[in-house]
């Protein structure tokens, strides 16, 4: 954690695994993306937290929802493109079910992005989880992060909502290889 | 004579004549109307939708709650669909999980189409290369028995598929809303403060 508490204030992802102990989040699902490596490294060295990796998107949907009906708060991090993945899940099992859901979506298609088979997906990102109703919020800048992420995660869980935080291309740095 | 001769509603009686405080989830389709012929019970959590998910409610159920029991009950077609759930839950191996698979070769609630269980697939199979170790194929009542003396402890993760034969049975239809179907089994496993957190 060294690297991670000298420079804490621009390490958003430090900062979102603290808004993760902060809420007692026990169970993190999750398909990795390169945007979120850093905060699954925190999440993966923190053994009061479960770590699932996934297949696909759509089972951590599922997998949440049986988490709160044992009383456990959890995340689901996904990359922009597996959105669409889980698109029916999240109806018919979390909106069927008003199960409470946090999701945290790192952008690809948008700032700077070199891939264009990303740019569909990217694009349609927000639309699609908004026809299904989702709270759906942007973070570009690092100072909005935890701030914006402990709200979303709090009325997710205070109003069983669906909540997404997009973690835009732009505070992630867009991949270039 | 029928390929195989273990009848469904036997089956889930079977299984759960024993069940005490056992958390019971279901795929959508015949195995919800299986467990809904054995009556209400406050710890069943009907699944009615999104289908392919069920193994991965399970899941998240019995991590959150690793003293009690949990079995799946759900049929080929819905398992088929989320079979890279067996991946994922062999990643984590809780020993409280049972998945029962009810596989009659077809999807009975749209016309009786065949699965790919018919042809080529074996569940059981793909549950062992998943990873899932103690993963089975049941046909006989002897086997369908020692089964159910042994699925209600904590013990393994185990996968069973149990083929069981065409017969339509009766359908019976539980409680069908969502949000009153979690809140009630929440109340049921948390205890009744969790509804005002």
């Amino acid at each position: 954690m060294d690297k991670a508490s000298n420079n804490k204030k621009y390490n958003w992802p430090y900062n979102i695994y603290e808004v993760f102990k902060d809420n007692k989040i026990k169970q993190i699902a999750y398909v990795p993306d390169a945007g979120h490596k850093d905060l699954i490294d925190y999440c993966e060295n923190d053994k009061n937290i479960k770590m699932i990796s996934l297949t696909s998107e759509e089972e951590g949907v599922g997998l949440l929802a049986g988490a709160w009906l044992g009383g456990e708060k959890g995340a689901l991090l996904m990359q922009s493109s597996g959105v669409g993945n889980c698109i029916n899940s999240i109806a018919s099992i979390t909106r069927a079910c008003d199960f409470p859901l946090l999701m945290l979506v790192t952008m690809r298609g948008e700032w700077n992005e070199f891939n264009p088979w990303q740019v569909p997906m990217g694009k349609a990102t927000a639309k699609v989880l908004e026809a299904l109703n989702v709270n759906v919020t942007r973070c570009e800048k690092i100072d909005d992060v935890s701030e914006t992420i402990n709200a979303m995660l709090g009325l997710a869980y205070k109003t069983n909502s669906i909540n997404a935080v997009l973690l835009s291309q732009k505070l992630i740095g867009a991949k270039d290889f | 004579m029928p390929k195989f001769r273990l009848n469904r509603r036997y089956v889930i009686s079977a299984l759960l004549k024993q069940r005490e405080d056992t958390l019971v989830v279901n795929g959508l389709g015949g195995t919800c109307w299986d467990i809904a012929s054995l009556g209400d019970n406050d710890f069943n959590f009907y699944v009615w939708g999104g289908m392919g998910n069920a193994c991965m409610i399970g899941l998240g159920l019995a991590l959150s709650q690793p003293k009690k029991k949990v079995i799946v009950i759900t049929g080929d077609g819905e398992m088929l669909m989320g079979i890279g759930s067996l991946a994922t839950i062999a990643l984590k191996q809780p020993k409280n999980l049972s998945i029962v698979v009810f596989d009659n070769e077809l999807y009975g609630e749209t016309g009786s189409q065949k699965t790919h269980t018919a042809y080529s697939t074996n569940l059981s199979k793909i549950a062992i290369g998943s990873g899932i170790i103690n993963s089975s194929i049941i046909t006989t009542k002897a086997d369908l028995l020692l089964l159910c003396s042994k699925i209600h402890q904590i013990k393994n993760l185990s996968f069973s598929v149990i083929k069981i034969n065409q017969e339509q049975e009766e359908i019976v239809l539980p409680i069908r809303e969502g949000a009153y179907i979690k809140s009630r089994f929440r109340k049921a496993l948390l205890g009744e403060k969790i509804l005002l957190e």
